[in-house]
């Protein structure tokens, strides 16, 4: 799966956003990792071959998350569902 | 190709019929429209911006904009899915409630292809008698039914029947399905 980095001065967590090219809050989670200077990784679902959907469909699902974007997984093991900027903020340190 | 012009227009004609308004915020909404606009170009029809589609049309009908799920989540929440469309209340408030996904997780997951699924044809029925009008092309685990609204008549073939009738806005526990049969004499 090819992933698209993004580099930033917090880079204590790994953070990596499943997202849709073509989805508002998508764009909003990338905005605002950008603005707060955060190191992430991300993959547009809609744009990857049907190999890769099912991979991180097992992937999103395994860690328990729902099949909704953007999702953002921090760790590893910390899944946020959505654009959520105060969970983003507390389990980053923002 | 449909213009970004074009896609507003409906979308504002569309929640001018319902009695909906679209997200306020004029940037937002300039990113739904071309959202929708995108998966159009891409799919042939404008699915759901933040859903994943799969582009076949039989797995993606209930996504298509405005979804099977926008009226019975403007009732309950006050805006859709997206946020693309919202009711008065969460208009004027310009806040934004959380939505949780109403989509069925198996109807999610055909987004996410199965090869051996896929491959595998749903077979055909019948004789060799041919019908009159070509049927669409049937895709796995897609069965269409007819369905009826006790409360005013109203028909559909579809999967599963509307959350609510379009028609007179019963509800879907309103909906029954017709069970047809067909005879073959002499």
């Amino acid at each position: 799966m090819q992933f698209s980095k993004v580099s930033g001065k917090k880079n204590d967590h790994k953070v990596t956003l499943y997202a849709l090219s073509t989805c508002v809050w998508c764009k909003l989670t990338k905005q605002f990792l950008n603005e707060n200077n955060v190191e992430y990784e991300y993959i547009d679902v809609d744009l990857v071959d049907e190999n890769d959907k099912q991979k991180i469909r097992a992937i999103i699902q395994d860690k328990s998350g729902s099949l909704s974007y953007p999702t953002t997984i921090i760790d590893g093991k910390i899944v946020i569902n959505g654009f959520r900027k105060d969970k983003l903020k507390e389990e980053l340190g923002l | 190709m449909t213009t970004i012009e074009e896609v507003r227009q409906r979308a504002e004609a569309d929640a001018k019929t319902f009695g909906y308004y679209l997200i306020p915020q004029p940037e937002l909404l300039q990113g739904f429209l071309e959202g929708l606009k995108t998966n159009e170009d891409r799919y042939g029809y404008p699915s759901c911006p933040c859903r994943l589609a799969s582009g076949i049309f039989e797995y993606d009908r209930d996504i298509i904009c405005p979804c099977d799920y926008r009226d019975p989540d403007i009732a309950q929440y006050g805006a859709c899915y997206c946020r693309l469309y919202v009711n008065k209340q969460v208009y004027e408030s310009q806040s934004f409630p959380e939505v949780p996904e109403r989509r069925p997780v198996e109807k999610q997951a055909r987004a996410y292809g199965t090869p051996a699924a896929a491959a595998k044809q749903a077979p055909v029925q019948g004789g060799q008698e041919k019908p009159l009008v070509k049927a669409e092309k049937a895709q796995p685990g897609v069965k269409k039914k007819l369905w009826y609204c006790k409360q005013c008549g109203y028909v559909v073939f579809r999967e599963d029947p509307p959350y609510v009738c379009p028609i007179c806005k019963a509800k879907r526990e309103m909906f029954a399905e017709i069970e047809s049969t067909v005879e073959f004499n002499g």
